[in-house]
């Protein structure tokens, strides 16, 4: 059993003494510092017996152990590398064309998620389409976390009017309910897919704000900001080195939150005809393309459907499974 | 100085063997090892030891206040006879508030703030005794003016965020008090308060306890705190007792080596050329004790046998007891 | 005895050891602040404020220790902040060394290199995210240390308190105890080796045992840096051991003011008498039997009218309602002057005495 109390790994501790004697003579009250053999307050320091972890430590611990959200982080991990490697895993060009075979069911002559209205190969557009879902997913909330978090970070650290100035900026878009909001300015800008990311991305910006902002503030109440500014440090030093890494943690929890939204939003954005035009393959268009025929084939109808459905539920669970992980109190 | 009550007759409080552990998924904390004492009516017992000794939940153990899931209770706690640990929920509400009672640290924190302090102490009546809305009210005002709160007629309309720090911790000595408890439970009760506001709520304590006759157990971290309200003290260190006596004896001729070092540590009085005599080190982590004395890591007087065993506790003198090899003494069970 | 200067208040002591940047000399006190005045704003409530320092001066000598006590609402802390400016000072003025603060001769910035604090509560004040030891290189790195040698700084200041800076340099806060954690604060107080150094309630938090070993080592890098401190805390005890003069503030004033043993041995002000009687004197056969003073500390957002410490004063009178007594002129070191009517002859006071 480790003797934890002698203080372990001696090279280049500042005391060369033997343990035992180091600590009567002071103890016995012997106060003339000459005879010490260590100076008074200086005693050796022994760190606490257990190993403790550090933040990122602890995080991978817990998530280790949490199988649900390990499984459905495997889940969207297939997606994303399925979406990737498109063009290899895709059996037939997703933009072929077929007269004869529309609306097949599965497994007509190797298409094995049967085909689309206008022939083309079901499962080579879903692989394609979700290229672009996950696109207009994930960069939405890339940039707004980015422009959103450091307007909060500004506005929650300098405070005062500015503060005012910059939240009330934000709450005049919190008004709008957000799918109004992102339909809104897709259509005034007309359609298209950077179009539809602008849009989601300024739909974005101000709950990255709200949520950037609150923990800047409440960081900034600390004493070693205080400290930071008593050893003359200017703001942006201070909120580079101090407050960034603090308010990365429920700025990142909240981004990944907003992605399963993000995909929602843009697939609806493009079922609206507002998003990405055909023929680019995207969930959202097909569904609304092969709105007409789900009497005809309907399984084949529901599959981009099922495919929004699921990737963006599995996100919604990383996230909350990340949340859970990152919460983690010292 | 009051007369120390009769010993030999039936205790108040007694606990035997109490032992605590708060298990998690990362780790077990044995916060209370072993844990043995005595309280008989009338008398003020002090535990007194610092953060991670134990104290507050040995205290909280008595009507058992810890978190049910987490925590493993093992041991001996009887109150007036009755065993706390195998109570039934029913019984144990009727326990709380009626015989036993507690007061605590952050009086801001226990004081629902949304109530009026007059209606919580009346809930607290009505609770146990079962009277009306209107001679609940009047318990009320009688005990705000034991307490002696100025202009109790007044205050009882007050909202807790509207007193004062020491007006409202008589608030919630007045709500302990409501159902005459035969045994007072205050955990650190004046730790949080200015000094000139510490002394008024001790003299109204040992006043109080005086009176109403209660037995106390006070936990707190200071010794002149103990020194002021305590008949006896029980030092605690790693969940442990250490040592315990009457306040004088180990106030100025303390056995056990840690309750020595607490006293040459605590700074009073100390001429200003020479250093403190610092205890050497910090407290253990409860996660991984050390076998044999908790305390042998710090101690001056450790020999190889402090790390092997657990010393037992030992009596120089009737009544006074510690739990050191070093101590010379008939072996004896803690009182 | 143990070779180290005479203490500041005796008669061997013949001025501070000089620090190479000093300017005024020795007999120049290190800070003087004057009129210091700091009211908070109450919301909603009409112009009322929260008066936290209301016209307070004093003077720190160099080499010396200045203790300030004070129970809540007295305004210590907020003048622990004014004096480096965290808090901006409504009135008042500070000069350090001779120089005004705030000034093109002492811009705040130089200011703070020269004095740090020391805060009371150790855990939030260290970046949780950081490692200690990139904590305590902060401040030399912000004062224009290249990074490297601010991590050198920081490793050597880490040793100086008495952390082994190779075992605890990587560590990160929560894996440290309270007591090492105010170890490091105090080590980056002193990384950018400041001349004074405030210290608010350092040890209130930490444990006794711990509480101990800190005050040990505070005297120590006292000595060997040649520190001036002012000591801000709640307990008579801890300020009575440490300090040299003691300052003790009520409701936002200075009240009383004087050598350590003066004040301690004849306080002149009620108020300060009150305090020394409501410490406990860990003798249970001489129990405190009446608490010297009733009720609690008075908000600093309505004061009293006059002396504000009157409505719970034993000796309050007429004149005492009226008009607020002043602290009284300073002379010089060994001057014990309080802000009370009764040391006042000409206030008409009946126990004023000349």
């Amino acid at each position: 059993m480790t003797d934890f109390f002698v203080i372990p790994a001696k090279a280049g501790i500042q005391s060369s003494k033997p343990p035992t004697a180091a600590l009567d003579p002071r103890f016995l009250g012997c106060g003339d510092v000459s005879e010490q053999q260590t100076e008074p307050g200086f005693e050796d320091q022994a760190l606490p017996a257990t190993r403790v972890r550090g933040y990122w430590q602890s995080v991978f611990y817990r998530l280790r152990h949490d199988p649900v959200t390990l499984v459905f982080a495997a889940i969207v991990l297939l997606i994303v590398l399925a979406a990737v490697f498109a063009p290899l895993l895709a059996p037939f060009d997703p933009y072929k064309e077929s007269i004869v075979g529309r609306l097949k069911p599965f497994g007509w002559r190797d298409h094995p998620l049967g085909t689309d209205e206008l022939g083309r190969d079901m499962l080579s557009r879903l692989l394609f389409g979700g290229r672009v879902s996950l696109l207009m997913g994930v960069v939405p909330v890339l940039i707004a976390s980015l422009i959103g978090g450091l307007l909060g970070v500004l506005a929650g650290f300098v405070g005062g009017r500015t503060n005012t100035a910059v939240m009330r900026a934000m709450d005049v878009f919190y008004a709008f309910p957000s799918v109004l909001l992102a339909v809104a300015i897709a259509g005034a800008m007309g359609g298209g897919m950077a179009n539809g990311m602008l849009a989601l991305t300024l739909v974005f910006i101000p709950p990255m704000c709200r949520v950037a902002e609150t923990a800047t503030t409440q960081v900034r109440a600390l004493d070693f900001i205080e400290a930071a500014r008593a050893s003359g440090a200017k703001t942006m030093t201070i909120i580079r080195y101090h407050v960034l890494g603090n308010v990365l943690g429920p700025v990142f929890i909240y981004a990944s939150s907003l992605v399963s939204v993000s995909i929602l939003l843009a697939s609806g954005l493009s079922f609206l005809g507002l998003g990405v035009r055909p023929p680019l393959p995207d969930w959202g268009l097909m569904l609304s393309t092969l709105r007409q025929s789900i009497y005809v084939v309907p399984l084949v109808c529901a599959l981009p459907g099922l495919a929004i459905f699921i990737t963006s539920i599995c996100c919604n669970l990383v996230s909350d499974g990340l949340r859970a992980a990152m919460d983690v109190r010292m | 100085m009051a007369e120390p009550p009769v010993k030999g007759g039936a205790a108040l409080a007694e606990v035997s063997g109490l032992n605590v552990r708060f298990v998690t998924r990362e780790a077990t904390v044995h916060a209370v090892n072993g844990v043995s004492f005595r309280v008989q009516p009338g008398e003020v017992l002090c535990i007194l030891g610092e953060s991670g000794s134990g104290k507050t939940v040995t205290l909280r153990a008595l009507m058992r206040l810890l978190p049910p899931r987490r925590t493993q209770i093992t041991g001996n706690v009887r109150v007036d006879g009755q065993d706390v640990l195998a109570m039934p929920p029913r019984a144990l509400r009727d326990l709380r508030g009626g015989l036993v009672a507690m007061i605590f640290q952050e009086p801001m924190t226990a004081l629902d703030p949304v109530y009026t302090v007059g209606r919580q102490i009346g809930e607290t009546v009505r609770r146990h005794t079962g009277c009306d809305r209107r001679k609940a009210r009047a318990r009320a005002l009688e005990l705000l003016e034991l307490v002696r709160v100025p202009s109790a007629a007044r205050r009882l309309d007050a909202y807790p965020h509207e007193l004062s720090g020491g007006l409202r911790q008589r608030a919630m000595i007045a709500m302990a008090l409501s159902c005459s408890p035969r045994l007072l439970l205050a955990d650190e009760p004046t730790t949080a308060l200015d000094a000139t506001v510490q002394v008024q709520v001790l003299v109204l304590l040992r006043r109080l306890q005086r009176e109403l006759g209660m037995g106390m157990i006070f936990v707190t971290h200071d010794l002149g705190v103990a020194a002021e309200i305590a008949d006896r003290v029980a030092v605690m260190y790693a969940g442990r007792i250490v040592e315990s006596g009457p306040v004088a004896r180990i106030l100025k001729a303390p056995a056990h080596p840690y309750t020595a070092g607490l006293l040459a540590s605590t700074v009073h009085g100390q001429p200003r050329e020479r250093d403190i005599d610092a205890i050497p080190g910090s407290p253990p982590d409860l996660r991984r004790l050390p076998p044999g004395c908790s305390f042998a890591p710090r101690c001056p007087r450790r020999t190889a046998e402090c790390r092997r065993a657990m010393p037992e506790p030992r009596s120089p003198e009737p009544g006074h007891m510690a739990a050191c090899f070093a101590v010379t003494g008939a072996a004896g069970v803690w009182s | 005895m143990c070779g180290c200067r005479p203490e500041v208040n005796s008669p061997a002591y013949n001025g501070p050891v000089l620090d190479p940047r000093d300017r005024g000399g020795p007999h120049q006190p290190l800070l003087i602040a004057r009129d210091l005045r700091k009211h908070f704003p109450v919301k909603g409530s009409g112009g009322r404020s929260v008066k936290a320092v209301d016209g307070v001066s004093f003077s720190v000598r160099k080499g010396e220790t200045l203790g300030v006590v004070g129970e809540s609402g007295c305004g210590k802390s907020t003048l622990a902040r004014l004096l480096l400016h965290l808090v901006v000072p409504d009135a008042g003025e500070l000069v350090f060394d001779g120089d005004r603060v705030d000034t093109p001769e002492l811009p705040i910035r130089a200011l703070r290199r020269q004095v740090q604090i020391v805060f009371q509560d150790s855990y939030s004040s260290l970046n949780p995210r950081m490692p200690v030891r990139d904590s305590v290189a902060f401040g030399p790195f912000v004062q224009g240390k290249k990074r490297q040698r601010a991590r050198d700084i920081a490793c050597e200041m880490l040793g100086k308190v008495g952390l082994d800076p190779d075992l605890f340099g990587p560590r990160y806060p929560h894996e440290l105890s309270g007591g090492q954690k105010q170890r490091v604060n105090i080590a980056r107080a002193l990384a950018t080796e400041p001349r004074m150094v405030i210290l608010d309630e350092p040890v209130s938090a930490l444990d006794k045992s711990v509480e101990a070993q800190v005050l040990n080592l505070l005297r120590a890098l006292k000595r060997q840096f040649n520190l001036t401190y002012l000591f801000i805390s709640h307990d008579l005890n801890v300020v009575r051991y440490l300090s040299d003069r003691i300052l003790v503030m009520y409701l936002g004033r200075a009240v009383e003011i004087g050598a350590i043993d003066a004040v301690f041995e004849r306080p002149l002000h009620p108020y300060t008498r009150a305090l020394l009687a409501s410490q406990p004197s860990m003798d249970p056969a001489r129990r405190i039997e009446e608490a010297p003073i009733s009720g609690d500390p008075p908000n600093p957002i309505d004061p009293p009218p006059g002396c504000r410490f009157h409505t719970r004063c034993r000796f309050a009178e007429a004149p005492c309602q009226r008009t607020d007594p002043a602290l009284g002129v300073w002379e010089g070191p060994q001057s014990h002057v309080a802000a009370c009517h009764m040391h006042d002859t000409a206030s008409g006071h009946t126990l004023a005495h000349g």
